[in-house]
């Protein structure tokens, strides 16, 4: 695979190469909601059958942490909304910063998330041969499904956002090196779009987990 | 049965005659269009073989009106077998009032019966001729498949739930029955025999032997030790409805909503209480899930059914030759 | 382009094979025709360890009480003959191999728009297929390919983790195979390359690729749900800690039964070339067809349940699916009306591939007209989960998938290897494997009406003459999967050199050396001519002959 500059010898034009990766993003976008899509599913069907005690294991969960990570993505949505605009303009520092700030953030959210996995874990609501939960064995293998859901879903994501991490790191260390320029910004475009996607999944994830019995 | 080369098994219930019948209808079409299509195949194979090694066939692009019309004659075909096999599978899956009820157990690898009067058998099933039969069937562990050939029937037997299959035998004999969704290793030996027999023939059968305990009574038994009887009065004045005459009732939930009582509602009641709560009562209820095996649900079960208002309350004795016809 | 096909030509001197050497070169190729070779070996080998599993199947069933192995090994037989099969072979089969070959050169390109994440592919798949390796041999997995909980998550004492992982890690090799095709037909596509000029092969691989994109996440998702539960002892599908083990059959078909079309559709694809090919002449209906394509996969999506009919869920449900079920099968129908009538008026040679496209329509025939049994309520309860449906989809698979394969294989040979396979040989394997198959499956559909349930290891006795009939079928058929192995390699030095355009056919790749330059094409081609346009090609050396006897 020879390159001349930016463009790889396989596309007559970078025209032709953006379109291809941007659709490719995009694509990829539709095949992680399809893979969500089936553990939403089971989410959903589990809820439906048991509302009361998932609304009662719902209440184990730390709806300040909860809302603060939302609160952290949200921010960290916009930093990187600001880092694409600034390597559309040719804004080279400005992009570093906000590619920067959108890391930080997302450390932010994977740290938080840390802590309240210890908590889970001190309180006994980690699914397992120690999971405990008051109530008969009827509502304790009830609330685990709530559980094995909870860390299932949020594990998943937060996979999602270490790999986003990665994404940003590489991101920074290109934008350093002056790489991207309004003629050629794909990869951070394309980051930026997995970044929101990532986001409204946990904007998903945060009323369906945590605010079950909360209104 | 035992011929060498059987082609057609033997018919020995409602459902055999009617299956074969659609059987048949979509075997006609399906060889109608395997023979003509491969036979014009064969035939522009010949005629319109290459006989210059440098010539090319006629440009035709295709033809609107051939189009369409293969499109809708298949369409059309197809949606004949399709109502006709909806008007079959409804009648399956709808049992007729006045059934034998057989409960029915799938563990891995062994089929657990039991008639309406406690009479247990292992792999064996004994039923009259030309009476409506259901099993009542549940799983204690795997996903089974209750299959006989003959009948033209099958249901799968899954845990955590009942599904019901019924069917009418229409001629005597002895009939394989199998397992027939893969259930582990020994999956291929989980069958036996289905016997139909006269009306008095069963009737001597039944009696022939002590009858286990039958299985209303075990249940009264059951709903006294699990404390039902404490919150399910009878009268009506405990802290949970009364169960008295609820089978087959329709029950109007706390949602507004109603529900049959059948022995579906009766199962998701006693491991999954709050699913569903009566209107008027508070969701009280504790699940009985993992303290209830499938044996002790359905006897409970058979209890619960046998409560209705005409038969003496509390005389599941004098109710057990009426339980088969409710 | 002036080749013509009487002119003998000579191998070319630089090609993807010759342009490097060494192991490095091909395990790190970025070309698509290399990963492709990658793909055929890989795919080659999966399909015999299958195919062993199936030869000791059959030998197994020679008499009732079993020939051959216990219980348990039968089980892990049958399950592991399906996973190697389906997973490892059948799915990434004519995709991986032939069109991750021609799917550029077909459509003027030099390469897969990501040539990078194409070698990623090859590599989770081979990731995968170690594990699932890893799994027949620790003991192996009984579980039956479906993996239906709690089964597979709570039951079963064999290796299930390795495997659900390595079929969850293979799964992102197809979800990433079917991006690519699907960006590179989007946005590669050389000039005059418009939609409908392109070949039906490229058509039906967009069609899979969709379904890739959108099922196969749903069976990685399911398989990681049902790996966790056996591993952590979770309940997502355990009735006994609250879970439902049916919502597992209904996740689990959404991408299984769409994944039968992964298996067809290109095999359809190959079929319209071959047949278009050696009739010379245009597809009969092409906007017709290429909406069928994709009709079968949008609808494909929408008749999952139809494996469910028995397994409890509402009437209404199976009411609606069997419905949608009978509508699937008409753009079925409607295809193998088309090839029909391509043939007529065409100028039909006998050559290999076309013995197997006749077969092809024959046996998907057979296969598609007995899933009409199954798809009717009515019937569909009696034979629900007998042989009957082994012989089905097997008709469909074996029938379809695998002589669409062979019969793309044979004519696209001389392309890949630029030499010509023996075509006697040839022509004698094609039609050992058609009576062999017949002979194997046929009596399965008996078997199943009158009542053999599958995955059975040991029967009533009133089965054998249709089992020891099937088993003699097998072993023809045994033979005509080998011989071709021995011919086709012994072409590699010994074949006459083909040239560019052997058959002659109008496609791109035909317009290139044979085997290709690692670039594809000296100069970008421009299109101007229709797909299948034989009467407009005089490049070709071929004309229509004006006074043919038999018009």
């Amino acid at each position: 695979m020879h390159r001349t500059g930016e463009l790889y010898g396989h596309f007559k034009t970078p025209g032709q190469q953006r379109e291809a990766a941007s659709l490719g993003m995009w694509v990829f976008l539709i095949t992680e909601i399809m893979f969500f899509g089936g553990i939403f599913l089971t989410y959903a069907i589990n809820r439906s059958m048991y509302p009361d005690i998932f609304a009662e294991a719902s209440r184990e969960l730390n709806v300040r942490m909860g809302g603060i990570n939302t609160a952290v993505l949200i921010a960290s949505s916009f930093t990187m909304a600001m880092a694409v605009w600034a390597s559309q303009t040719g804004k080279k520092k400005q992009l570093t910063l906000f590619l920067i700030l959108t890391l930080i953030l997302g450390s932010v959210f994977l740290g938080v998330k840390y802590f309240e996995y210890a908590e889970k874990f001190h309180h006994h609501l980690v699914p397992g041969r120690n999971f405990q939960f008051p109530g008969d064995v009827g509502s304790r293998a009830h609330a685990q499904l709530f559980f094995s859901l909870y860390f299932g879903m949020t594990g998943l994501h937060a996979l999602h956002m270490i790999v986003g991490a990665g994404l940003l790191l590489w991101l920074v260390k290109e934008s350093l090196r002056g790489r991207y320029t309004p003629q050629y910004n794909t990869p951070v475009e394309l980051v930026g779009l997995y970044w929101h996607f990532v986001d409204i999944i946990w904007i998903y994830l945060f009323p369906l987990l945590y605010l079950i019995d909360r209104h | 049965m035992q011929s060498q080369l059987p082609l057609f098994p033997e018919q020995a219930s409602n459902f055999a005659g009617s299956i074969d019948a659609l059987m048949f209808y979509i075997l006609v079409t399906a060889v109608f269009f395997a023979v003509t299509v491969t036979l014009v195949v064969l035939y522009f194979a010949v005629k319109f073989r290459r006989t210059d090694e440098k010539e090319i066939g006629t440009p035709i692009h295709g033809s609107t009106t051939l189009e369409v019309a293969w499109t809708i004659l298949p369409l059309i075909l197809a949606l004949v077998m399709f109502a006709w096999g909806a008007s079959i599978y409804v009648n399956y899956r709808q049992p007729p009032a006045d059934t034998l009820d057989i409960y029915v157990i799938g563990k891995q690898w062994m089929w657990k019966l039991q008639q309406p009067d406690g009479r247990r058998e292992i792999n064996e099933l004994h039923i009259p001729v030309n009476r409506n039969v259901k099993l009542i069937m549940a799983s204690e562990d795997v996903i089974h498949d209750f299959f006989v050939p003959a009948f033209r029937v099958k249901m799968d037997v899954v845990p955590g739930r009942y599904t019901t299959l019924w069917f009418r035998p229409t001629k005597t004999g002895r009939y394989h029955f199998f397992c027939s969704q893969y259930c582990g290793t020994n999956h291929a030996i989980m069958g036996g025999w289905v016997t139909v027999m006269e009306p008095a023939d069963y009737a001597a059968w039944l009696s022939g032997e002590q009858a286990d305990i039958n299985p209303a009574a075990a249940g009264e038994k059951l709903f006294a030790q699990f404390a039902c009887s404490s919150c399910h009065l009878l009268t009506g004045k405990g802290r949970g409805p009364s169960l008295m005459g609820v089978y087959g009732s329709k029950v109007l939930l706390a949602d507004g909503s109603t529900v049959l009582a059948d022995e579906a509602y009766i199962r998701e009641s006693i491991l999954n209480p709050k699913a569903k709560i009566v209107a008027g009562y508070q969701p009280l209820m504790p699940t009985f899930q993992g303290q209830v095996s499938e044996d002790q649900i359905l006897s409970l079960t058979a209890y619960i059914k046998s409560l209705q208002v005409q038969t003496a309350p509390a005389a599941p004795a004098a109710a057990a030759p009426d339980t088969g016809k409710k | 382009m002036n080749a013509t096909a009487t002119k003998p030509e000579a191998f070319p001197e630089k090609h993807y094979v010759n342009a490097e050497y060494g192991i490095r070169s091909w395990l790190l190729t970025t070309d698509h025709k290399r990963i492709a070779l990658l793909y055929l070996v890989s795919v080659t080998g999966f399909f015999f360890i299958g195919g062993i599993f199936a030869a000791l199947i059959r030998i197994h069933l020679l008499t009732p009480a079993g020939y051959l192995v216990t219980p348990e090994t039968y089980n892990k037989l049958f399950t592991m003959h399906g996973v190697a099969m389906i997973f490892f072979f059948l799915i990434p089969a004519i995709p991986a191999v032939l069109g991750n070959f021609l799917i550029p050169l077909m459509i003027g390109a030099k390469d897969l728009a990501f040539p990078r994440i194409n070698l990623l592919s090859w590599y989770l798949y081979m990731i995968g297929g170690g594990l699932v390796l890893f799994s027949f041999l620790s003991g192996g997995l009984d579980t039956g390919w479906t993996f239906y909980t709690p089964l597979s998550s709570v039951y079963s004492n064999s290796a299930v983790a390795p495997a659900v992982l390595g079929i969850f890690i293979n799964g992102f090799s197809s979800i990433l195979t079917g991006l690519n095709f699907l960006v590179t037909i989007h946005t590669m596509r050389a000039p005059g390359m418009t939609w409908f000029r392109m070949p039906m092969f490229v058509w039906t691989h967009y069609a899979t690729s969709i379904i890739m994109i959108l099922g196969t996440p749903v069976v990685a998702t399911t398989l990681a749900l049902a790996g966790m539960e056996r591993l952590f002892h979770l309940g997502f599908f355990n009735p006994a800690l609250g879970g439902d083990p049916v919502l597992f059959q209904h996740l689990f078909w959404f991408y299984s039964h769409p994944a039968v079309y992964i298996m067809i559709l290109p095999a359809m694809g190959v079929i319209s070339e071959i047949i278009t090919t050696f009739a010379r002449k245009p597809l009969f209906g092409y906007k017709v067809m290429t909406a069928a394509s994709l009709a079968i996969a949008v609808v494909g999506f929408l008749v999952w349940t139809h494996h469910m009919f028995v397994a409890g869920q509402s009437t209404y449900a199976a009411l609606a699916f069997s419905l949608l079920t009978m509508l699937v099968a008409v753009p079925s129908a409607v295809k193998t009306f088309n090839w029909t009538a391509t043939m007529y008026k065409g100028s039909v040679s006998y050559d290999t591939p076309m013995l197997y496209a006749f077969g092809f329509i024959g046996l998907f025939l057979i296969g598609g007209l007995t899933g009409l049994f199954l798809g009717t309520l009515g019937t569909d309860i009696h034979i629900h989960d007998t042989m009957f449906v082994v012989a089905h989809f097997h008709y469909i698979m074996v029938g379809g998938a695998v002589f669409g394969y062979m019969g793309g294989l044979h004519l696209w040979w001389p392309k890949i290897s630029g030499r010509m396979y023996p075509e006697f040989v040839a022509r004698i394997s094609a039609i050992v494997l058609f009576v062999g198959f017949n002979m194997t499956f046929f009596p399965q559909f008996v078997m199943g009406y009158i009542g053999m349930p599958r995955r059975y290891h040991t029967y009533p006795p009133e089965f054998q003459v249709l089992n020891v009939l099937s088993t003699a079928g097998a072993s023809i058929l045994a033979i005509g999967y080998i011989v071709p192995i021995f011919y086709l390699l012994w072409s590699i030095r010994h074949g006459a050199i083909a040239g560019r355009n052997p058959w002659p056919s109008t496609g791109l790749e035909w317009q290139t050396a044979s085997p290709p330059p690692t670039e594809n094409f000296a100069v970008t081609p421009e299109v101007t001519w229709e797909a299948y346009d034989f009467d407009n090609r005089p490049d070709l050396g071929l004309a229509r002959a004006a006074d043919r006897g038999h018009k």
